[in-house]
């Protein structure tokens, strides 16, 4: 597939976001329950909301570059009960909505008690709302991953590792932001987001290594045989039936060399995992923020060039029937 | 429940492309109009095309098969393009099976395109919406055409009758005797799509010679044989016996 | 859920549905044109024309594309003064001016010397027209484009059976159980001939192809024979020898309507050594066949008059006459021929093994033999003989120039039509059929004149411009033998060049061999480019001065529709309307589009006005020539006769009272008549309400067995088809092609051949068919250049017509030369890569593209996709100049010099059909540091006056389209 970087600045935005939210919820549901220190509300999660939200508008504002007519966009929630796009359409807006209010109960301290524990652990009416945002998140990591997911011919997307290769990287790189982001404004955080970092990305390379392996050894379904129809071992395209280009040749393939094609692989599988990793260490050692942030930049980088290599990678049958000019 | 749908005669496609073009003059200035061409006169000329016809080489030398294999919507009974569709601008008619975009609701996002195995849909460059076989759906209800001519442009033109056009849910239609007698088949079976459009291979007439058809009793050559011809002057027995 | 955007509402504007004739090739089916708000809104097949029966081709139905392409050229243009020419930097003139010129400069050519005007027209379809013009104006130097198309397929087999593929006649598919195509790609009667393929395979029918390459049809074939180019004949020659070696040969088809039978005299001591023992029946001293044979009777053994009721001749044997003279009948003759002419022997010429051949010689022949079909048609032979049934044997074939453009095609050609004859098809079901006015006798009568007294200042050309020589007093040359035409056709160079010489036309009037010309008006041919041969050569021709600095070609003027690369060389530009803004004639004078039932012509009627100032061309000769006062054109007062052409096609005769016309339908004052009768005012009229097409069916009587039947031939006569009602027998053996040797051999009481052609003479006027390599592989060195080079026309492109239009360049944007992968890997050559390709002429840098379907000895590519920078208005980086290559820059027009001469003509000998394809080639890898472009290249064309702009974006919207362009 031609990777389209409204695109990949759509999932991987989107996905810094939602990560970043995820690590709020998670430092706060830590704190209700007494894990970890409670946070000024009004630095840590209001600011950190705003920064998730800003993010998730980043992802938004990328994803109407990939449309043709965006005027139309409204008409995209429409088609829920069938479409992954359409329900991405739909969970996005729920989740920065639930991000916004609880960034704004954060950010003018609005927060309210809803309900103490023996133990004195509280039920924050903002972890509540962080809750049902949690939930968005979770389903946008889904919504996201399953538009890939379902098309069940693309052999190398249509496999559960693709939803969860997405929540992992998101979840991620969020938390690598939220690193940084704790070391300036809640610096005993800090660690904590940077073990979670650490783990969550080990297990994203786990998993991204798995469908890394699984997409080598896949046997494609359709051949020119069965595009074609024609039983013979030996069919070669000769003339696609236009010369200069179409549709079919400029969306449906990187149109990179091979040297760049793999070239990209490896850079994305040390600039998403050992880089980051080991600047995340040096700044957690140092509580430099400068470092983590440098961490979090260099794993979005790569994350870009995850994602161009995500879809460089799909082999669509289409393009059996567009082998020569 | 009808389902309209071509079936291509790989058997007698030429290769002509007059079902490429005579597509598109049809279609530029109708419902699915226009439909745009960059570069027309420059490097890369590119332009939206609802159908279009490849080549293949099958085999060896001297035992080459040359393919010319049309490709348009096929117009799928379950079309992967449909339910991924966000705004509902992909869709199929249930009156008669017709995949078709409402280019009022499209948004150009092109996942319709990513989800169709056959890559037949087009986004047009300029329109920014995607576009498709219709069919010729403007055409085959439009009464002020003569019956015979409600078929898709492209049947209408194809030179060699190639293009078959008819309902397949109809057993007794001629798509569907044609299907089941000349071995019909559909593009990419594996993914389940159930394309409605199908093709029809290539099949051979051969001729077997017997031995003894090369002889035979009225072989023109046995007319061509001349009798004892020595002149009558030349000496025999008469010219030594007298009995 | 609800749908917003209608699929079924139809757009607005006011529509109109016009019928006329398609023009995108020179197939001329019928098409019917809508219009929205006054423009092309959709091109689609007239269901009720006879030749194309609604269906429509690639090109047909891009017309709309023509019609609004930026490359049209819409002004009358002056070559701007102190620019050369190919430079195309024009002025804009007005017509008044225009014909001022012209007429100033023809007139004066006229009074003083007219065949210093020469008139070359490209696929004109008015042949006609421009032929009427240039006799009328008294030159003898005019031609259209048949010379480098295929002359040698008409000529062959006119000479052979009276009638040829394509326009004149075809496979009758609707019967047929074998098709044997050869030679043929994607082109000629392609739109019929692709329902015929289509409905024949679908009916069981077996189709062969014998091809070099597998696309178009043959891509459909049920068996694909690879042959080398150029040895077609042998095949030929192999499977004729196979069918009389095992006799499957239709015998009675033979003895009754071919020269078969005839005796020939083999006596080289006798006077007639060569020709048919004649018996003294009275000779009708015209132009035709007498019945004046004998054959040799197998019961009585004696010679009788030929056709006797009751006697069967011997077809093979030696006999001797009554008063002693060895004689064999022809089919003893070709019998011997072939002897050695075995499946082994053309085994190694075709490359074909030996099993296929002799398998294709069996199915043609048991094919014919047991397959015969019998239609219960009554009909009565010329010799009064009634018949219950006419009986077909249902082999048929198709050939074009695959066969034709090589210079040993016209015996090649020869061998397919006695191939052809000795299976017994000839206008039969199953078999060949043809098409009115076809047959003529053989060779038809026109003849052209034959010494230059026959050309005259202010006088009409005494005689036709083009014509068919019987013999060799025919020929069109000086006392001393030498040719009196600017092409040097119907010369001792090339005898029976009855389509002229094209292709020759601008090298000889460039070096002014045998004289200069003065005004060259070439019509809407790209001699500057794919309708020549070393196409780098004849450009600098163009613009080559003499030592005073005068053009050696002084006045070039180019009348063409588009911005082509021969504009660029004009010194006058006259801008034609498109197909869709004028009147036409689709005349039986010309090549009409006569089915095999019954005459068929046709006509186009604008269906939108012309753009800008663009005139057609018939309406500039009719205009040209009544300024100039031609006889045809002028009444007797002086005056014109006629307003424009549309008023001469509908008044014009042939001669005064003749009641024949460019027209055949609707004649006669109330259009009761057809053929002959008299102008009918109303015939526009009446053609417009009838799908713009006559088609007259004939009697089922008529429709077979043409050349011999009395009820046929007598109601051609009727309607003035035919002079003669005579039979017309096949030649088996031509005493046409004999004469011309016995001239050579100084045995003939006729015009002499210059002693240095004479030998050459000698050998190609065989009477019988014969095989020899192509000439100029004959004087090729085969192992530097060891590969075959030839080119076929796109199904999507005609010719260099298509580049302009938007649709259907992006099919063919640029062209690879195809080659076999064992050939370009020897070579080193890869896939999809530069390479170059080389014969002793020229070189060309193209791109590369593996084929599995192509014969190894071969490499081939589209042809006329390569386009010289900025021509036909592309930008100057378009594909089609930088990645699309022209092979004819490797191509020569003339061969290199030997003994025949130092300017022979690369072309048939017999018909000077030109050799395209004899051409020999090496290939080898660009290096890498090369440019990655074809080459050559041309300084970039720029856009012409009048041109239209070149948006970046098309969006076509019928009734929109101009209105947004403003």
């Amino acid at each position: 597939m031609h990777p389209a970087f409204s695109v990949i600045f759509l999932t991987t935005l989107i996905g810094v976001g939602q990560g970043m939210f995820l690590a709020l919820f998670t430092g706060q549901s830590y704190s209700a329950v007494e894990l970890l220190p409670m946070q000024d509300s009004h630095n840590f999660y209001g600011n950190g909301a705003i920064i998730a939200l800003l993010f998730l508008i980043g992802g938004l504002i990328a994803s109407f570059f990939h449309l043709g007519r965006p005027e139309r966009a409204w008409r995209a929630a429409s088609q829920w009960r069938t479409s992954w796009l359409s329900r991405e359409v739909i969970v996005l807006p729920i989740l920065m909505f639930f991000v916004f209010v609880y960034g704004v109960m954060h950010y003018f301290d609005l927060d309210a008690t809803l309900f103490t524990a023996d133990t004195g652990a509280q039920l924050e009416l903002s972890l509540v709302i962080a809750t049902f945002g949690m939930i968005a998140t979770f389903a946008l990591f889904i919504c996201t991953g399953m538009i890939y997911a379902c098309l069940k011919f693309l052999q190398e997307w249509a496999s559960p590792l693709t939803v969860i290769n997405y929540t992992l990287f998101g979840t991620a790189s969020g938390f690598m932001l939220a690193t940084a982001f704790a070391n300036h404004s809640a610096p005993e955080l800090m660690r904590f987001y940077g073990i979670w970092t650490t783990i969550i990305t080990l297990a994203a390379l786990a998993t991204r290594v798995a469908s890394l392996i699984r997409n080598s050894r896949l046997k494609a379904k359709s051949t020119l045989q069965t595009a074609l129809g024609v039983r013979h071992n030996r069919i070669q395209q000769k003339s696609m039936g236009f010369m200069g280009g179409s549709v079919n040749t400029r969306d449906f393939f990187h149109h990179a060399s091979l040297v760049v094609f793999k070239s990209i692989k490896w850079i994305f599988l040390v600039l998403v995992f050992p880089l980051p990793l080991l600047l995340l260490w040096i700044g957690m050692n140092d509580s430099n923020t400068n470092m983590l942030l440098a961490a979090f930049v260099v794993q979005y980088v790569g994350l870009i060039a995850e994602r161009w290599f995500f879809f460089a990678q799909a082999n669509h049958p289409q393009n059996l029937y567009y082998q020569t000019v | 429940m009808t389902q309209l749908a071509l079936v291509i005669d790989l058997n007698v496609c030429v290769g002509c492309h007059a079902c490429v073009t005579s597509c598109k003059e049809w279609n530029t200035s109708g419902s699915a109009g226009f439909m745009t061409d960059e570069n027309p006169y420059g490097k890369d000329p590119t332009g939206t095309f609802f159908n279009r016809v490849q080549t293949y080489e099958v085999g060896e030398f001297p035992s080459t098969e040359t393919l010319h294999f049309p490709k348009s919507c096929l117009h799928c009974e379950d079309p992967p393009c449909v339910p991924v569709c966000p705004t509902g601008a992909s869709y199929k008619r249930k009156e008669d099976g017709i995949v078709l975009v409402d280019y009022d609701k499209c948004i150009g996002c092109r996942y319709c395109s990513w989800a169709c195995p056959y890559g037949v849909r087009e986004i047009d460059e300029t329109q920014k919406v995607m576009k498709k076989c219709t069919l010729c759906v403007d055409r085959i209800y439009d009464e002020s055409l003569p019956e015979s001519e409600r078929k898709p442009a492209c049947v209408l033109a194809c030179p060699t009758n190639a293009r078959l056009f008819g309902d397949v849910h109809d057993s007794e239609s001629e798509v569907s005797v044609t299907i089941r007698e000349e071995g019909g088949y559909q593009l990419m079976p594996e993914w389940g799509t159930k394309p409605a459009n199908h093709y029809l291979p290539r099949r051979k007439t051969r001729m077997h010679i017997h031995e003894d058809e090369l002889q035979r009793a009225d072989n023109p050559l046995k007319k061509e044989q001349r009798g004892p011809s020595a002149p009558v002057s030349e000496p025999t027995l008469d010219d030594s016996t007298s009995w | 859920m609800s749908v917003v955007h209608d699929p079924l509402k139809a757009p607005e504007g006011r529509i109109e549905t016009k019928n006329t004739t398609c023009y995108m090739c020179a197939c001329r089916c019928g098409i019917r044109v809508t219009l929205r708000d006054g423009e092309v809104r959709y091109i689609q097949g007239n269901p009720d024309h006879p030749l194309n029966k609604g269906i429509i081709c690639a090109k047909g139905a891009s017309g709309i594309m023509k019609q609004y392409s930026p490359a049209r050229l819409t002004k009358p243009l002056r070559r701007k003064p102190g620019t050369d020419r190919g430079d195309a930097q024009f002025e804009e003139i007005s017509w008044d001016e225009a014909f001022s010129i012209m007429e100033e400069r023809l007139a004066h050519l006229r009074n003083t010397d007219p065949k210093k005007f020469a008139l070359f027209t490209g696929r004109d379809q008015m042949q006609a027209l421009t032929g009427l013009f240039a006799k009328q104006y008294g030159t003898p130097n005019y031609a259209a484009h048949g010379g480098f198309c295929s002359v040698n397929m008409a000529s062959g087999m006119i000479y052979t059976i009276g009638g040829s593929f394509w326009e004149f006649g075809g496979p009758d598919l609707d019967r047929a159980k074998l098709l044997v195509m050869i030679g043929t790609a994607e082109d000629h009667h392609s739109n019929p001939l692709k329902m015929s393929l289509s409905k024949f395979k679908r009916n069981g029918g077996r189709f062969i192809s014998v091809n070099p390459v597998r696309t178009g049809y043959s891509a459909i074939a049920d068996e694909w024979v690879p042959i080398k180019p150029g040895t077609d004949g042998a095949l030929f020659l192999a499977i004729i020898h196979e069918l009389i070696r095992t006799g499957l040969y239709d015998r009675d088809f033979l003895v009754q309507y071919s020269n078969a039978a005839e005796l020939v005299s083999t006596d080289e001591q006798s006077d007639d050594f060569g020709l048919f023992v004649r018996t003294d029946i009275a000779r009708d001293p015209d132009c035709f066949d007498p019945q004046d044979r004998v054959w040799w009777d197998r019961t009585t053994d004696k010679a009788v008059h030929a056709r006797t009721e009751s006697s069967d001749p011997y077809l093979l044997g030696e006999f001797v006459t009554a008063d002693g003279r060895k004689v064999k009948p022809a089919f003893q003759l070709l019998k011997e021929r072939v002897d050695n002419y075995t499946p082994e022997w053309a085994s190694e010429v075709t490359g074909i093994p030996v099993e296929t051949i002799k398998r294709l010689a069996y199915e043609m022949g048991i094919t014919a033999r047991d397959e015969k079909i019998e239609l219960p048609i009554a009909w009565t032979d010329v010799w009064g003989k009634d018949h219950e049934t006419i009986t077909g044997n249902p082999v048929s074939f198709h050939a074009m120039r695959g066969l034709a453009a090589h210079s040993n095609g016209f015996q090649t050609i020869r061998a397919l039509s006695i191939l052809m004859s000795i299976l017994g098809t000839i206008d039969r079901p199953g078999g060949f059929r043809h098409k009115a006015p076809f047959p003529r006798p053989i060779p038809p009568c026109a003849k052209t004149p034959k010494s230059p007294d026959d050309v005259k200042p202010n006088t009409p050309l005494n005689g036709m411009p083009l014509g068919w020589p019987a013999h060799p007093n025919d020929l069109f040359v000086d006392d001393k033998g030498e040719p009196v035409r600017i092409d040097k056709a119907f010369s001792w160079e090339f005898p029976l060049a009855a389509h002229g010489m094209m292709q020759n036309a601008i090298t000889n009037a460039w070096r002014q061999d045998p004289y200069p010309i003065d005004t060259m008006l070439i019509f809407m041919a790209n001699m500057a480019w794919n309708s020549t041969m070393n196409t780098v050569g004849v450009r600098e021709m163009l613009n080559d001065k003499d030592e005073n600095g005068e053009y050696k070609i002084p006045f070039l003027i180019v009348c063409d529709a588009f911005q082509s690369e021969m504009v660029a060389y004009a010194d006058l530009v006259l801008p034609d309307t498109t197909y869709l803004e004028r009147h036409d004639v689709i005349s039986m004078l010309d090549r009409p589009i006569s089915e095999y039932d019954g005459p068929v012509d046709s006509v186009r009627i604008p269906v939108v006005p012309p753009k800008g100032e663009c005139k057609p061309f018939q309406d500039v000769l009719v205009e040209l020539g009544s300024r100039l006062k031609l006889p045809a054109f002028t009444r007797e007062d002086g005056s014109r006769k006629y307003r424009d052409y549309p008023d001469f096609i509908t008044n014009f005769e042939t001669e005064p009272g003749s009641g024949i016309g460019f027209l055949a339908g609707w004649r006669g004052k109330g259009g009761e008549k057809f053929l002959k009768g008299e102008p009918n005012p109303n015939q526009w009229e009446m053609y417009e309400k009838n799908n713009c097409v006559f088609h007259y069916e004939m009697p089922k009587s008529y429709q077979y067995m043409r050349n011999w039947n009395r009820g046929y031939l007598n109601w051609a006569q009727e309607h003035r088809m035919l002079r003669y009602a005579e039979p017309i027998n096949i030649h088996i053996y031509s005493e046409i092609l004999m004469n011309f040797r016995l001239a050579a051999q100084g045995k003939l009481d006729s015009k002499q051949p210059p002693n240095h052609l004479r030998k050459r003479i000698e050998t190609y006027f065989d009477p019988l068919p014969f095989y020899y390599e192509p000439l100029e592989s004959h004087l090729t060195d085969k192992h530097k250049y060891p590969l075959n080079a030839v080119t076929q026309r796109p199904m999507a492109m005609y010719h260099s017509w298509d580049s302009q239009n938007a649709w259907l360049r992006q099919i063919h944007t640029y062209n690879y030369l195809y080659v076999h992968p064992s050939t370009a890997q020897q070579q080193g050559i890869e896939d999809g890569k530069w390479m170059w390709v080389e014969s002793m002429h020229g070189k060309v840098r193209c791109l590369c593209r593996y084929s599995e379907a192509v014969e190894p000895g071969t490499v081939w590519t589209w042809n006329a996709i390569g386009k010289a920078k900025g021509a036909w208005r592309l930008d100057g980086d378009a594909n089609e100049s930088e990645k699309g290559f022209l092979l004819n820059h490797v191509i020569s027009e003339e061969l290199p010099p030997h003994a025949e001469g130092e300017h022979i003509s690369n072309s048939d000998p017999i018909t000077g059909q030109a050799g395209w394809y004899d051409v020999r080639v090496r290939i080898y890898a660009a290096a890498d540091d090369e440019p990655q472009m074809s080459y050559p290249q041309f300084d970039p064309m720029p856009a012409l006056p009048g041109t239209g702009r070149t948006n970046k974006v098309i969006k076509f919207f019928a009734g929109m389209f101009q209105k947004k362009a403003g």
